[in-house]
């Protein structure tokens, strides 16, 4: 508790005295005779201008990661992935397999980059989903357990560095590479569809694709996060490593296997009811949205496709009936997906908590 | 030697520390005074690491306390860590930053601006002999190399006090002598308090101006070597080798016969100074003594019309106080 409370006063005390250096600069201008003594003070505020011992955890590690061979090969997977995406997309359109889909409109043509294919490759979506996992592990696997092992943890942290800040540097420098991959992607996919198809994007299309990058950046956090913490957990990088891929592979091939088994079990034989049926089918729909991978899914394909109009199973026919075949507007896609938004955070929260708690309660000693 | 009116600079006040139902530190009290060096001995597992980790506050205590230039270890942690510099057995750089890189880095995260960083790091480089390797990738480094680099990275912040734990091992015997000379340079040109952990006592014995000899937990013993030995129960004080031709048994009782002798041991002569020398190569007669009697055992030498060829005061080593409390050990467990 303490330890934050000092945190905060040095955050406000380096705000203040940025505040100050401010002014002082610009005072300098009415007040000619003392352009010396300000000139002078302004070059003492800039050398005294010191990242924290944070924001300098981060830079390295960042840099770290853009050097590393593993980022560069991540990134060719990444970047071969999103051209044959953007490949297949665009054969397609060419072809009109999106006209055929629905009505012959072109109201979210832009859109469909991300989503149609031709068939020969899947499309950008479904590489990111796939992919976006594997660099979350990727990055975090050994982000402490190879600093122990090297014995430069016991170093670092006996500088005046709290501990729960390195944990965060780890997982802020991460996360921000992460962002600036996706969305970088994002936009290049963005460029090269608007070069090809030569279809600009609506501010509607625009907001959506960028709200799927920032959801694709939560995820990725996500894995990120779970990757730290097996990382904390487990001495080996091989094994941490091992543990994030085997989650992944739970998540992506047995986990819908698994709720199958579930719901075929616990299906009711003889509903009476429909409140039976609706309370089984709720159940089922909550074991399959524990998966981060079908949270991510689901939203990301709501904000793409502006036709899906709920994503509960369960519609009655007069629901299905009454309602009008209409796009959602940007804000209502937002407003279905929200609770997946929240759920994914609050999943990473959850796995960022669980790392924080077993790294604060390890000993730190050197290479044992 | 340090008066004991110096300032207390480290402070341990029945320190304990538990993991489960072992106790690796058990209510060690210590004080360590300004400007000494002072060598943690031990054997493996002592305990020497659990207590240097509590000074730094990287691991709490189950009781007792800790101060380090005055702050509580365990409370404020992070004000000890800017007055302590620690170096770590084992120390470990990032194997693919230069050396600089690695010192910037430590000073940066001591809030130390980056253009000072480099300055200080490159005077450090040069002070323990690594200025031209400052540019070269740490992972090309030999041990001896990264200890030094370690002592420069421990420095960089300034310290009051710094720790360093197992700085020798692993290096060779050039090396040691070069490590250990500049730790000594450094202690008492920056009236640094060193704290030093090893089990190699001949290395540390060099240096250091008081010893606390560690064994599973306990302070068995401290001070300075002279007191330590003579802590030690049995131990005489001084013992003294003696070289000289020819040797009659009249000298030898003569010897026995002054104050404060308490044996005198004939060393067998090795073959091979036998074969050359014949009757007139040197006997080398061992004498322990209460008090030190290096001069009257010259005159006697002298007078007998013998010729001196050696008188060499041998002080206890602490190999010699470690070996002497493991064999009391030994016994007492098999008492038990």
């Amino acid at each position: 508790m303490s330890a934050w409370a000092e945190k905060l006063r040095e955050l406000l005390r380096g705000v203040f005295r940025r505040q100050a250096g401010g002014a002082e600069g610009s005072g300098e201008a009415y007040k000619p005779g003392e352009t010396g003594h300000a000139a002078e003070s302004r070059s003492s505020a800039a050398s005294e201008r010191v990242l924290s011992p944070f924001w300098v955890m981060v830079q390295k590690e960042f840099g770290d990661h853009v050097r590393s061979w593993r980022f560069i090969i991540l990134l060719a997977i990444i970047t071969l992935a999103c051209i044959g995406s953007i490949y297949a997309a665009v054969t397609a359109l060419r072809e009109g397999v999106s006209l055929l889909g629905g009505d012959a409109d072109t109201e979210y043509l832009f859109l469909s980059m991300f989503t149609v294919s031709n068939g020969t490759l899947p499309n950008f979506l479904t590489f990111l989903s796939f992919l976006a996992p594997l660099i979350g592990v990727a990055l975090g696997f050994d982000a402490v357990n190879s600093e122990r092992n090297k014995g430069t943890l016991s170093r670092v942290l006996s500088q005046p560095v709290y501990r729960d800040d390195f944990l965060n540097a780890k997982f802020v420098a991460g996360l921000l590479l992460i962002a600036v991959v996706i969305f970088s992607l994002g936009f290049l996919v963005m460029g090269m569809g608007l070069l090809t198809i030569g279809y600009p994007p609506t501010p509607e299309e625009f907001f959506r694709i960028l709200l799927v990058l920032f959801i694709t950046t939560v995820y990725v956090g996500l894995w990120l996060n779970l990757s730290i913490f097996f990382s904390v957990r487990f001495r080996q990088a091989a094994t941490s490593a091992l543990a994030g891929i085997a989650v992944w592979i739970f998540f992506l091939v047995f986990y819908d296997m698994i709720v199958n088994l579930i719901g075929t079990a616990l299906a009711p034989v003889n509903a009476v009811s429909i409140q039976q049926v609706q309370s089984y089918a709720n159940l089922i729909m909550f074991l399959t949205r524990i998966s981060p991978a079908e949270l991510f899914q689901e939203a990301a394909s709501t904000l793409l496709f502006p036709d899906v109009r709920t994503l509960n199973p369960f519609v009655t026919q007069d629901q299905a009936y009454l309602a009008i075949s209409a796009p959602l507007s940007f804000g209502q896609s937002t407003l279905l997906v929200w609770p997946h938004i929240v759920a994914l955070i609050a999943e990473t929260a959850l796995v960022f908590a669980a790392s924080y708690v077993l790294f604060m309660r390890q000993e730190i000693r050197s290479r044992h | 030697m340090l008066s004991q009116t110096a300032e207390p600079v480290i402070v341990l006040k029945n320190l304990v520390k538990q993991y489960g139902d072992f106790t690796a530190v058990d209510s060690l009290s210590l004080v360590i005074y300004k400007g000494e060096i002072f060598g943690l001995l031990g054997p493996n597992g002592a305990g020497k690491t659990t207590t240097i980790l509590m000074m730094l506050g990287l691991t709490e205590p189950t009781s007792g306390e800790v101060r380090v230039c005055g702050i509580n270890s365990t409370r404020n942690p992070m004000q000890v860590k800017r007055k302590v510099g620690y170096m770590p057995d084992d120390v470990g750089f990032y194997e693919d930053r230069t050396a600089l890189d690695n010192l910037i880095y430590t000073a940066r995260l001591n809030r130390i601006p980056p253009k000072e960083a480099e300055a200080r790091a490159r005077e450090l480089l040069e002070r323990v002999g690594l200025a031209d390797a400052a540019d070269k990738r740490v992972g090309t480094f030999s041990r001896g190399m990264r200890q030094r680099l370690g002592l420069a990275d421990v420095l960089i912040k300034r310290p009051e006090v710094i720790i360093l734990d197992e700085p020798t091992l692993g290096i060779d015997p050039e090396g040691v002598r070069e490590l250990l000379a500049l730790i000594r340079d450094l202690s008492r040109k920056e009236k640094l308090t060193v704290l030093l952990s090893s089990h190699h006592l001949h290395q540390v014995q060099q240096i250091c101006d008081r010893v606390g000899l560690f064994v599973r937990g306990r302070l068995i013993a401290c001070g300075n070597i002279d007191t330590l030995s003579s802590q030690l129960e049995g131990a005489p004080a001084h013992r003294l080798e003696l070289d000289a031709a020819p040797v009659s048994d009249a000298l030898i009782s003569q010897i026995s016969g002054l104050e404060g002798v308490l044996s005198v041991e004939r060393k067998e002569p090795d073959r091979l100074a036998a074969a050359v020398g014949g009757d007139a190569a040197p006997v080398t007669l061992i004498v322990s003594s209460s008090s030190d009697v290096t001069a009257e055992i010259a005159r006697l030498v002298a007078a007998s019309g013998a010729n001196l060829y050696g008188l060499r005061p041998h002080r206890y080593g602490l190999d010699d106080i470690y070996h002497r409390y493991f064999e009391g050990s030994e016994t007492h467990e098999r008492v038990g």
